[in-house]
């Protein structure tokens, strides 16, 4: 009887160690789990804490030190008048332009992301969702440099847009807008609007995806019961569809507002020839090698993006996480 | 009298699949409905038609007597117990209770006063300040009933209501969910694919099979009456006798069904009866469940438990009451 139940089950119930350094190593990091755990996070820790936010606190003790106005020399002794400089007209001016660009920016994509984002994840399926990620992110795989420089082209005088207002014998529109004061320019490529465009085609991608996450993470059968309890679909977008998205938004107005924040390059491109806190700062710290006021500007916009999600826990943004 | 909601020559198509076919339906007011079939067999399909979810590829459905082809769910006054619930997870127990109030415009306190007296009626008071997510699945299902109910429907809609609970729970719930539509004298449709439930809670019951009904009738018609080999089958599991067996027990060349409870089993090798071969045994408690081999035919028998069984594989004599053995509609 035993004989026989050994000759069918040959092997033995504890199987020897695999033996060497590997079979060793892990055995070593199975019984201690936790060495294995800190092994693997130190490098992107010791990466995160030195070089990311090391030089996040090297830049903030920068913008405590102040410019020596007649020997251009940077003073390194604690002092809060660089951040009073930046209380100066001309400087609240770029700060107050760029948080309400910024703004108008993440509202637009919202917008914008919702319709394609709600479509993705509720409608689109096997190969249309591909195609969905597919023009998602296209974009992105294209230099911003480029993508921004084809905008002047089509934002320009001569560019398609006009051709194709004209064409729609809707010149008349084009001009009134441009003629508009602040929004207006000479062209659209040298406006604000210009700006607003590219910023909200640049940075829409970022609001497209976490609406859409969280719209795929909303049950269908939430849409049903509220349809089902006598809310008309716009009652279900407000109780329902839109709380439950409202991670999803707050996750990409971060990065459609931080991002428009701190951008030089599409300002300086397409636009008017004002200032927003990205050219400051690359001004400040270059040509006129102003490191502590151009260190103060930047801290403005990650001091923004601190009372925003503060604001946004406040107002319930994240209960539904 | 109007029926609560009527079906007819309803159907329900998926490109080529006939989820619901030609159904005629009609379920009469303060009705327990219950519409059984295994999963597929449409009667979840015609749960959704009555509420709105689907509309007909062609027929007509009225609910109490007005049309409700194209009619959008949210002007229904037919309210749904989901199968998983469907509680909105970012509102406490109360707001999702008083929704169907809230987006009618009643006011705050009036609906939180009538969510309160919901609570109470499923046994559930004092829980509305929690979220969804921080209760059982016993107390989220009877959130998801006093929801409905609040909105005091015309019907009321039950998905499966019952599935993802446990044993204990689920029989308390057939009793209360029986006791409080007898109170409440709402019309309750029930979707179940629990025979058990549907037999021991519904004044009627439709069998579904293959997107029809198969079998109307009250739930002792139906155990008792199956029309058809499905039913007798699908409806706890009867012996379903080919028409050659039939035949030498009642002269009728037609199909028939047995159940088990209605086999004797003796350890006789002669005499009257069908002699067969105990296959096997299943203890089930109360009961004890035997598998039989008849001359090729496959037969259950269910015996009391505690009756003195003879062993596996030894030969035994089957005996029933002619009257037990119910012959079927269905054509031989």
């Amino acid at each position: 009887m035993t004989s026989a139940a050994v000759q069918y089950n040959p092997t033995p119930a504890i199987l020897p160690g695999k033996g060497g350094m590997r079979g060793a190593l892990s055995d070593l990091f199975w019984r201690r789990p936790k060495l294995l755990l800190l092994l693997m996070l130190l490098p992107p820790v010791l990466w995160l804490g030195i070089v990311y936010i090391g030089s996040l606190f090297a830049l903030l003790a920068q913008s405590f030190f102040s410019i020596d106005e007649f020997s251009g020399l940077i003073n390194r002794q604690f002092t809060l008048k660089t951040y009073g400089d930046l209380f100066q007209p001309a400087n609240l001016d770029i700060i107050l332009r760029t948080v309400t660009m910024a703004a108008l920016v993440t509202l637009a994509s919202a917008i914008v992301a919702f319709p394609i984002a709600y479509y993705a994840a509720r409608y689109a399926k096997g190969r249309w969702k591909a195609l969905f990620y597919l023009g998602v992110m296209l974009p992105l795989w294209s230099s911003y440099l480029v993508k921004v420089y084809a905008w002047k082209l089509i934002l320009a005088k001569e560019g398609i847009l006009t051709w194709l207002f004209g064409k729609l014998g809707l010149s008349w529109l084009l001009d009134a807008w441009l003629s508009l004061p602040i929004v207006g320019g000479n062209s659209l490529s040298v406006s604000f609007t210009g700006t607003f465009i590219v910023f909200v085609y640049v940075w829409l991608p970022f609001m497209i995806l976490p609406v859409q996450a969280a719209l795929e993470r909303v049950p269908g059968n939430l849409v049903e019961a509220s349809s089902d309890l006598g809310a008309s679909p716009g009652q279900t977008f407000r109780n329902v569809l839109f709380p439950l998205a409202l991670p999803g938004i707050v996750a990409g107005s971060i990065f459609t507002f931080s991002l428009t924040l701190g951008d030089y390059i599409i300002p300086a491109i397409i636009g008017t020839s004002r200032l927003f806190i990205g050219q400051a700062v690359y001004s400040q710290q270059g040509t006129a090698g102003n490191i502590p006021l151009a260190a103060a500007f930047t801290v403005v916009p990650i001091v923004i993006m601190g009372f925003y999600l503060w604001g946004a826990k406040r107002m319930g943004a994240f209960d539904a996480l | 009298m109007t029926s609560a909601v009527s079906f007819k020559q309803v159907s329900r198509h998926f490109g080529s699949v006939r989820a619901v076919d030609a159904v005629d339906l009609d379920i009469a007011p303060g009705e327990f409905f219950a519409m059984l079939g295994p999963s597929g067999s449409g009667k979840t399909t015609c749960l959704r038609l009555i509420a709105g979810f689907e509309q007909p590829t062609a027929g007509s459905i009225s609910i109490f007597g007005e049309r409700a082809e194209g009619v959008p769910p949210y002007r229904r006054n037919v309210n749904t117990v989901f199968q998983d619930y469907a509680l909105f997870p970012h509102l406490n127990v109360l707001d999702n209770v008083a929704y169907g109030l809230m987006v009618k415009g009643v006011g705050k306190a009036e609906r939180h006063k009538a969510a309160e007296e919901a609570l109470s009626l499923v046994r559930l008071p004092g829980y509305g300040a929690r979220r969804p997510g921080q209760l059982s699945g016993g107390q989220r299902q009877r959130v998801a009933l006093a929801r409905a109910l609040v909105n005091q429907p015309k019907v009321l809609l039950l998905d499966e209501p019952l599935g993802a609970l446990d044993l204990k729970l689920r029989e308390n719930m057939q009793e209360e969910l029986k006791s409080l539509q007898k109170a409440l004298g709402i019309t309750f449709v029930f979707v179940t694919h629990d025979q058990g439930e549907a037999l021991s809670m519904a004044d009627r019951v439709a069998v579904f099979n293959d997107g029809r009904i198969m079998q109307i009738g009250t739930p002792e018609d139906i155990y008792q009456r199956p029309r058809t080999r499905f039913v007798a089958d699908f409806v706890g599991s009867s012996n379903v006798l080919p028409p050659d067996f039939v035949q030498r027990y009642s002269g009728q060349h037609r199909w028939g069904s047995l159940r088990p409870e209605s086999i004797r089993v003796s350890n006789a090798t002669s005499g009257d009866g069908v002699a067969a071969k105990l296959i096997g045994t299943n203890y089930l408690g109360a009961t004890t469940r035997l598998a039989l081999d008849a001359d090729g035919l496959r037969l259950h028998a269910v015996v009391p438990a505690g009756t003195a069984l003879p062993a596996e594989g030894e030969a035994v004599m089957l005996t029933f009451n002619r009257e037990s053995l119910h012959l079927m509609d269905e054509p031989a």
